[in-house]
């Protein structure tokens, strides 16, 4: 296949923040993630975990706890707000000040008739839920001391609160506390501290379980307010609780980075009926605070402070070890935040709150492989474009050949024309933007950056005319009928000719741009289109899901080419199949019309699409083998799918028009040297 | 262990004028490591062929002429370098005849002494501490010296050294002033001075001799004082560079040798290894005085490993602090009237070649009463107080205990006074008694047939102060008398019982105790030979009993304190296999048994030789994670194929 320049990125500082809270849907299946800096992502857990939808986050929210209602998400946090989301528009659809001060946390009865939240005035407030809004219906009796955590009987009748050093049991149709529950405090120091009830769980059998600040897990009965069982599991805090759906098992996060389950079960065989909560297993898949947990039918999630979502299955619920019994840790997101400008060079690296543009650097030199080129010119950061507003960057774009870039939040869209020559640039931003374009989920140049489309809302794409001295609204691309969930992926033909927009319903249209209407709808694949690109001679198009599935679709004869449908019949090898991650990037080889380049976390692989496909008894990552056999024998090993993982932490790989390859990599080492340091832990002999 | 051989005199000396006077000046070596360069303490060099015990070359200086300093040999060009009248250093070659004619250089200064070593260019060391590289003084002989030890504070080079580390040269000496006593470490490229103050002795004397040799990148500093303690003191190589002024030389007695009345005239000592110190001109400890000895002793253990009388008296000079050379292997002695070499040999000094070999480590720990020394602590390089007091104890401790009973009384009388003193006196004198009142009661019943106190040995035995060398004929006398529990006892509790009284036991008893016995391999094979071959199979056949019954449940055994370890059967196997093979192969009954050890040797072997791979795998593993730190960014290139 050949040798191949490297250009070895590691200078994009990408930090993801801390996970602060999460709610699962166990009737659709997503779960709702909010982090430290006000985003919210949606993980559809019946499609590999697949990070199906992101909410940018703004700088005066910030998520302390979510709620779904049905299909609809819900959001409290210390600027005393209540959020609804518009998951069609992935933005905040109506703020609601509560008026108790900063809010706790948010729950909502079994039935979705009601909210509750806890507010830091020592108030409990119920809301309404109507149709298209929230209202507020009532206090319970005001209570000296915040309300930081609530749980709500199944039953609708009640609602236990966690406090400072207390437990509050409500009786809901009359608004009194019933029942009040004192915590203990720690011990030795921390006896002067009040404990914090971080979280609580009321069960149908009247059973709250608690989680506080001095390291216990306690039961009680909620009837007569009697401690039951106190677990004294860490020296730090139990932030988090989450109870399974049949209420035979609590899982507790704490500050050490464990999970800890308690299960609901006899001590003996004999006494079936005596059954108590037992402290069972212990999972540490986290080095910092687990302040968000939910344990699902057959899996445990988790996710903290060390950033990263853990989905930990539990193995006595699968029979045979497959796909999903793996556990599962999701660093990175789902999506690019790096553009590469493929003629001039040039990476765009988005963050929430502003964008780098970097020049690659060169090297005039040749090696063998294995060697490293001495640097004739560095990389350099030409520019350092910080957002305006409070509205975190949903989205951003490079033109390729480095003369446009753009970006969105929920709020507005800027687009720059960029001016290198030699060491100077210059930047200048386009002044007047068509009305029609005020914020935008995907955007992408076209390949002679002629024009810029923008994915608005309803699954529609806004056409925008670019030239020298404005831009120009043109055209909306707008799907007559079909889903309204919002566009993740666009891309271009090289010839101009033909857009393509995937949403998060699966559903991927092709545009003839010429002619401004619809060419085609890919027939809809059951899972979710994580990367796709148009290859710019054939025009066929590969599209990559998230179950890992490839297809090549010929846009001009509207039909799988020869090549996806023979790969469809022998089957992905199941070494691609078992990977983890999804592939978020596909691009191609201008040079070699067979090859595709695409990569995941973990790897890149150039696809040949000239040589023959791998059949399960293949070795599939060959190339050891192929390094280590001889020239002659040689072809007869070799198969379409080149893999190399020297590269590892991908952010971003690239082919660039001179035919070498862009690797952003981000050592997870770099983010974990970024946080803040553990909870101190006594280890032996220290 | 360690091991004088029989000796042989290199050469005969000429009386000098006085008798403390030694006849020589210096042996060096040169490039023959059997060639000896013997510098006399007059006018004379003369090269000796070592083991033809020939003269090969001769040469002297004029008459009135006088040669200051030992000839050395440069071993970078092959020849002989000395200095006559303290500043005329002269160089010349085998095959040059006459020294007059040979090439000679007068220098600015008096040289102390033209120090060579292999691997380093020779050194002169001026009397006033000044030290030049021997090439560049002769490029420039009348270049200034300059003075480090000043003139007016009277201080006077007494002994110097050099060593030659991997890529270090240095020159060592030491000087007094004023009755203090100073070592200088001198650091050749770069050039750095160190100067360290000794400890000054309670008695005020100078010491009697230095040696120094380098070990684990440390310089040691042997040296002898007249009242008999050995200290060390030990440099490092990468040295505190840049300390200014005088640093105190902290120092650890290694040895205190009995001296006898009074104190050592001329003495001298110096490190063979690291456990071991030759000593020559001072008495041995149990013969009479008015004898020189060389002595080598062990300084682990406190223990006299060999020992060789010098007839006539070992020629010193005080001042010198030179009498006796250490080269490849031989100790080289002027001594009456003549030069000896005596070569010997020191095996590795460990605990277990000390101790004998696989001692049980609970046993070990169990033993460190007052009569072995403690062992961590030696082992770890503390003090070694416990045979000091030993040493000191036997001498000036008299004890107090009678014996009148022990030489007459009834068995029973005797287990009772034995028993009264047990219980009664101290640790410190305890030792001293118990090891007179054994010997005692064995010579009594090695005298009289009917008298044999088992209880009461068994009771001196218990109380751990006894070793085998204490009382020689303890052991034997029990297996005489087939006490197998006062053999057990002292099987278990001794930790120097001689190989052969090891085998001696073995034939008669075969146990548990006789295989934790320590031994030295090489020692113990010869009298193992003396087993017969049905002695040979039965314990064999034991061996291997114990062998699989351990192999069975190898992950549940625990440590029992009297059960020899897996590698203590395995060994002891070995043993008798090495000792008997010719002899087992013959006897058709030990054909099942060779067949089966056969068998698990291989399995062995084949478990080793699958570990050795998987080590090898694990260390390529290790090789191939990336030791490339990896930069912000970087232009690679990578080949697919």
């Amino acid at each position: 296949m050949g040798e191949f320049k490297v250009h070895r990125v590691r200078f994009f500082d990408y930090m993801p923040t801390a996970i602060r809270a999460m709610a699962f849907n166990a009737h659709t299946e997503r779960l709702a993630l909010a982090r430290m800096d006000g985003s919210v992502e949606i993980f559809n857990f019946t499609d590999h975990y697949f990070q199906e939808k992101v909410i940018p986050g703004k700088d005066s929210r910030s998520t302390e706890s979510l709620c779904w209602v049905g299909g609809r998400l819900f959001s409290a946090g210390l600027n005393g707000e209540i959020t609804e989301y518009d998951l069609e528009n992935l933005r905040p659809k109506y703020s609601l000040e509560a008026y108790g001060g900063p809010i706790w946390t948010i729950i909502s009865n079994t039935q979705g008739t009601q909210l509750a939240i806890g507010c830091e005035d020592g108030t409990v407030k119920l809301f309404e839920v109507l149709e298209e809004h929230i209202q507020f219906e009532r206090n319970l009796d005001r209570q000296k001391g915040r309300i930081i955590s609530l749980s709500w009987h199944p039953s609708g009748t009640h609602i236990a609160a966690g406090m400072m050093d207390m437990i509050r049991v409500f009786d809901v149709p009359t608004g009194h506390a019933v029942q009040r529950l004192l915590v203990d405090r720690g011990f030795g120091g921390s006896k002067s501290q009040e404990t914090v009830v971080w979280s609580v769980a009321f069960l149908s059998d009247h059973t709250v379980v608690s989680g506080d600040s001095a390291g216990k897990v306690q039961v009680w009965d909620g009837h007569t307010g009697t401690l039951v069982k106190t677990h004294l599991v860490t020296k730090w805090d139990v932030l988090a609780l989450s109870v399974s759906k049949d209420e035979s098992s609590v899982v507790a996060g704490t500050s050490e980075g464990t999970v800890i389950q308690f299960q609901f079960i006899a001590p003996t065989l004999h006494q079936q009926q005596d059954k108590e909560w037992v402290r069972t297993r212990t999972f540490k898949n986290h080095t910092h605070d687990v302040r968000a947990l939910a344990e699902i039918e057959t899996a445990i999630v988790s996710g903290g402070m060390d950033t990263h979502l853990v989905v930990r299955p539990l193995l006595e619920k699968f029979d045979e070890k497959s796909h999903a019994s793996g556990l599962r840790k999701i660093h990175f997101p789902h999506r690019n935040l790096v553009s590469c400008a493929k003629k001039a060079g040039l990476l765009l690296f988005q963050f929430p709150g502003q964008l780098e543009l970097w020049r690659l650097g060169d090297s005039d030199g040749h090696g063998k492989p294995g060697d490293r080129l001495p640097l004739k010119r560095k990389p350099e950061k030409l520019l350092l474009l910080k957002r305006k507003g409070e509205d975190h960057i949903c989205c951003s774009a490079l033109s390729s050949c480095g003369g446009w870039l753009a970006y969105s939040t929920v709020s507005c869209v800027r687009i720059y024309r960029l001016q290198t020559d030699n060491n100077n640039i210059s930047i200048t931003k386009v002044s007047k933007l068509p009305k029609a374009l005020r914020s935008a989920h995907q955007l992408c140049f076209s390949s002679d950056s002629s024009k810029m489309f923008a994915a608005s809302s309803q699954s529609s794409v806004l056409v925008i005319a670019l030239t020298q001295s404005e831009c120009k609204y043109v055209h909306t691309l707008k799907p007559k009928s079909g889903s309204r969930q919002p566009i993740h992926l666009m891309t271009t033909s090289v010839d101009g000719k033909w857009l393509a927009a995937a949403n998060s319903d699966c559903e991927i249209r092709v545009y003839n741009l010429q002619k401004l209407k619809l060419h085609c709808i890919v027939p809809v694949y059951g899972s979710c289109p994580s990367a796709m690109g148009i290859h710019p001679t054939t025009n066929n198009m590969t599209v990559v899901h998230a179950d890992q599935q490839l297809f090549e679709y010929s846009i001009v004869e509207k039909q799988y080419t020869d090549w996806s449908r023979k790969l469809q019949k022998q089957g992905l090898h199941n070494v691609w199949l078992d990977r983890d991650t999804p592939v978020t990037h596909v691009t191609f080889n201008p040079k070699n019309p067979n090859q595709v380049v695409l990569h995941d976390m973990h790897m890149f692989c150039i696809i040949d699409q000239s040589l023959p496909l791998p059949d399960q008894k293949t070795q599939f990552y060959n190339q050891m083998t192929l390094r280590s056999l001889s020239e002659q024998e040689r072809p007869s090993h070799l198969h379409a799918f080149k893999i190399c993982k020297t590269f590892q932490d991908l952010l971003c790989v690239s082919l660039l028009d001179d035919q070498s390859l862009v690797v952003v990599e981000r050592p997870l080492l770099a983010i974990t040297s970024q946080l803040p340091a553990p909870v101190r832990q006594k280890k032996f002999a220290t | 262990m360690a091991t004088l051989f029989e000796g042989f005199t290199l050469c005969g000396l000429v009386q000098t004028q006085s008798a403390s006077d030694s006849a020589i000046q210096g042996i060096e070596l040169d490039g023959d490591s059997d060639h000896a360069v013997v510098t006399d303490s007059t006018r004379a060099v003369t090269l000796y062929k070592v083991s033809d015990q020939k003269p090969l070359g001769s040469w002297t200086v004029k008459q009135g002429q006088l040669l200051t300093c030992p000839a050395v040999f440069n071993f970078q060009t092959n020849e002989y370098v000395v200095v006559s009248d303290n500043k005329v250093i002269r160089v010349w070659k085998e095959e040059d005849l006459h020294l007059d004619k040979a090439f000679k250089a007068t220098v600015s200064a008096d040289v102390w002494r033209v120090h060579s070593a292999p691997g380093g260019e020779p050194v002169v060391l001026f009397q006033r501490g000044a030290v030049r590289l021997l090439d560049s003084l002769l490029s420039a002989p009348q270049q200034p010296i300059e003075d480090i030890l000043s003139e007016e504070e009277k201080e006077v080079i007494r002994w110097s050294t050099n060593i030659v580390a991997e890529k270090q040269h240095f020159v060592l000496f030491t000087t007094e002033q004023k009755g203090e006593h100073f070592l200088y470490v001198q650091r050749l490229n770069p050039n750095t001075l160190q100067k360290y103050r000794l400890e000054r002795e309670d008695s005020r004397a100078p010491p009697l001799s230095f040696s120094a040799s380098l070990r684990d990148k440390h310089i040691n500093l042997l040296y002898l004082y007249p009242n008999g303690c050995v200290y060390q003191s030990v440099v490092a190589v990468q040295g505190p560079v840049g300390l200014e002024g005088v640093q105190a030389l902290p120092r650890s007695l290694r040895l205190r040798l009995p001296v006898g009345e009074g104190e050592l005239g001329a003495a001298s000592a110096v490190a063979l290894d690291e456990a071991h110190v030759a000593v020559v001109g001072m008495p041995h400890p149990s013969a009479r005085t008015g004898k020189d000895f060389l002595c080598i002793w062990n300084t682990n253990f406190q223990t006299l490993q060999a020992d060789k009388e010098m007839v006539g008296r070992i020629c010193g000079q005080v001042g010198i602090l030179r009498i006796v050379w250490c080269y490849l292997g031989k100790l080289f002695v002027p001594h009456g009237k003549a030069l000896s070499v005596i070569p010997y040999e020191c095996q590795k000094s460990s605990l277990a070649s000390a101790l004998g070999k696989l001692r049980h480590p609970g046993i070990a720990v169990s033993k460190s009463s007052v009569a072995i020394p403690s062992w961590n602590t030696l082992l770890h390089g503390d003090q070694p107080q416990g045979p000091t007091k030993i040493v000191d104890s036997r001498k000036s401790v008299l004890t107090v205990v009678h014996l009148q009973p022990f030489q007459t009384g009834p068995v029973e009388e005797v287990r009772r006074e034995v028993e009264a003193l047990v219980s009664r006196g101290d640790a410190q004198d305890l030792q001293l008694s118990v090891g007179r009142l054994a010997c005692q009661l064995v010579a009594r019943s090695q005298v009289e047939t009917a008298f044999y106190a088992p209880g009461a040995l068994a009771r001196l035995v218990k109380t751990q102060c006894l070793c085998h060398s204490m009382c020689p004929d303890l052991l034997l006398l029990a297996l005489e008398h087939k006490d197998y529990f006062l053999c057990q006892l002292c099987l278990q509790l001794f930790p120097d019982i001689p190989e052969v009284v090891t085998c001696a036991c073995l034939k008669t008893f075969i146990g548990n105790e006789v295989l934790q016995t320590p031994y030295s391999d090489n020692l113990l094979v010869p009298h193992l030979k003396d087993l017969n071959a049905p002695q040979v199979i039965l314990f064999l056949q034991y061996l291997q009993f114990i062998y699989l019954k351990y192999s069975q449940d190898v992950y549940t055994q625990t440590p029992v304190l009297r059960s020899p370890t897996m590698t203590q059967i395995i060994d002891w196997v070995c043993l008798l296999l090495d000792a008997h093979f010719t002899v087992l192969v013959m006897a058709p009954d030990a054909k099942g048994l060779l067949s089966n050890l056969q068998s698990f040797v291989k399995s062995q072997v084949k478990l080793f030789s699958e570990l050795g791979k998987i080590e090898g795998s694990l260390q390529e593993l290790h090789k191939m994670k990336p030791s490339k730190d990896i930069s912000q960014y970087s232009i690679e290139v990578i080949e697919l194929f």
